[in-house]
């Protein structure tokens, strides 16, 4: 349905939110590969960067908000009009909290780089949040180009997220059971490892609403998840003092 | 087989609907104004209860196809039904039905409210007295409150009811005419844009009307305002040039329709 409305002004409010969405998305993914760039190399500069520029994504979030309620009070849309404005609206939420999870990141990267770096478990994260950029420019790419097909690939994608979460979990739990002094970085690390999980979630819950866009229908089958950390339990290894 | 027919004429976008939630079912249905083809192939059912809204463009044969469902059409020189309209069984089209039986059966309102130049009293009791319905005074004393009562004009009126209908402000001149149709105790009520000449007050409160009558009656309602077929009915059905396009529940209609006509159509586009 490329045909143009008759009134010409709802096609000019449709591309603004359409270009709202890609910058709010393009922001959203350039935070998350900064706040693990900064992570890696413990730069606190880029980590106040993006703490500080979080604003940006929350304003283009009020935005967007504002927009689409205008357009829902006065163009009555409907049909797929009405589903690309209500998943607008529901997909700048979840790039705001991807935002606010980058912002997190960064934070405790600031706390981190006060403390000493452990094993390669930051590498498994900066490969973790690589897997989740790569999601959240091809769920942007599909948002673009109305593909549900492709945000459906991004969906899958997220079970290899939540694998390697669940493996990150259990070697931070076992550097901590090995050396009391290092809980404290290594919770730092649990929870960006957290945060960077659950921004694979919002992205999948964005792949999900260019489903609904598209078809107008929720996709039906469960998609294969990966995350077995909450089951996770650590031996103490009974009598075993080393 | 009947329903995979349909299916490929118009999408029919849900369960067939059982036999006996169905009062009135159009099968093949066209009209021709002279050569002219005006309505194509038409198959339709209006279920029990149930509000159906027809919508489209000016021209794509919903009134027409709506003066159809109570022979409105056997008026108009030159109009010729082809095909069959069911209700309860019958063919409405056969030749042992008496039209204006029918038209008792399947009551009618129009755009413009059209009162009698008769007392409030007589615009109601005008139709069950020459249908035989009320024999005593009380009766029809009784016939006229119920039916004033039911299209939510009673309060208005009833100290009044000498006076003339045409004399009531547009809005409560429609509930008038819809309270006359009610009076001989239809079955259908078809409405060809009931609302079109009233403000939004007088709008709402014939779009509650309409929502409490359904509990009685079966409604078909052609309407220019795509919001209201959104507020009022339960079914929509889309014509286009003449053709059937899509049928569904109106949930679906408006929010994912299947042909690109219909969401052309609704989402304000060129079609």
């Amino acid at each position: 349905m490329n045909e143009d409305h008759i009134v010409s002004s709802y096609d000019e409010d449709l591309e603004k939110l359409d270009n709202l969405i890609a910058e709010m998305g393009g922001l959203a993914e350039a935070h998350l590969a900064d706040s693990i760039d900064a992570l890696i190399r413990f730069d606190t500069e880029t980590a106040t960067r993006i703490v500080d520029e979080d604003k940006k994504i929350d304003d283009l979030e009020t935005e967007i908000d504002k927009l689409t309620v205008q357009m829902v009070a006065l163009r009555q849309p409907m049909a797929d009009d009405l589903r690309v404005i209500i998943t607008g609206l529901k997909i700048s939420s979840n790039l705001e909290r991807i935002g606010d999870y980058a912002k997190n990141i960064s934070k405790r990267t600031m706390t981190l780089a006060k403390t000493p770096t452990i094993g390669s478990s930051v590498n498994t994260i900066a490969r973790m949040g690589g897997v989740v950029q790569g999601m959240i420019k091809n769920v942007l790419d599909a948002y673009v180009a109305r593909d549900a097909d492709k945000a459906e690939d991004v969906r899958r994608r997220d079970e290899e997220v939540d694998q390697i979460h669940s493996s990150l979990f259990r070697e931070l739990l076992t550097y901590m059971m090995e050396d009391p002094r290092k809980i404290g970085t290594c919770t730092h690390l649990l929870f960006i490892a957290k945060n960077v999980e659950r921004i694979g979630d919002h992205v999948t819950s964005i792949a999900e609403q260019i489903h609904f866009m598209v078809h107008g229908t929720f996709p039906s089958d469960d998609r294969p998840k990966g995350d077995s950390s909450s089951f996770t339990v650590v031996e103490t290894g009974g009598g075993s003092n080393g | 087989m009947e329903n995979v027919a349909i299916e490929m004429d118009a999408p029919v976008n849900d369960e067939p609907m059982a036999a006996e939630e169905i009062k009135v079912s159009a099968h093949d249905v066209g009209v021709f104004y002279g050569e002219m083809n005006a309505l194509r192939e038409v198959d339709i059912d209006f279920r029990i209860n149930q509000v159906t809204s027809l919508i489209g463009p000016s021209g794509c044969g919903k009134s027409t196809f709506l003066r159809c469902l109570n022979r409105m059409n056997d008026t108009v020189d030159g109009c010729r039904v082809v095909g069959s309209i069911i209700m309860d069984g019958r063919d409405i089209y056969s030749k042992d039905v008496d039209p204006v039986e029918l038209r008792a059966r399947v009551g009618m309102v129009f755009q413009k409210p059209n009162p009698f130049p008769k007392s409030i009293y007589d615009n109601i009791g005008y139709g069950p007295r020459i249908h035989g319905m009320a024999a005593k005074k009380e009766e029809m004393d009784e016939l006229v409150e119920k039916s004033l009562i039911l299209a939510g004009l009673w309060d208005e009126v009833k100290d009044r009811l000498d006076e003339p209908g045409t004399g009531l402000s547009g809005g409560q001149q429609q509930r008038l005419c819809i309270a006359r149709a009610i009076a001989v105790s239809p079955e259908v009520i078809l409405m060809d844009e009931p609302c079109s000449a009233l403000d939004p007050i007088a709008t709402a409160k014939i779009e509650e009307l309409i929502d409490e009558l359904r509990q009685n009656y079966t409604i078909v309602i052609v309407t220019h305002s795509m919001q209201q077929a959104a507020r009022v009915s339960q079914r929509t059905a889309f014509f286009h040039l003449g053709n059937l396009v899509e049928q569904g529940d109106t949930e679906q209609i408006f929010t994912n329709p299947v042909d690109d006509r219909t969401q052309a159509y609704i989402t304000g586009r060129i079609g």
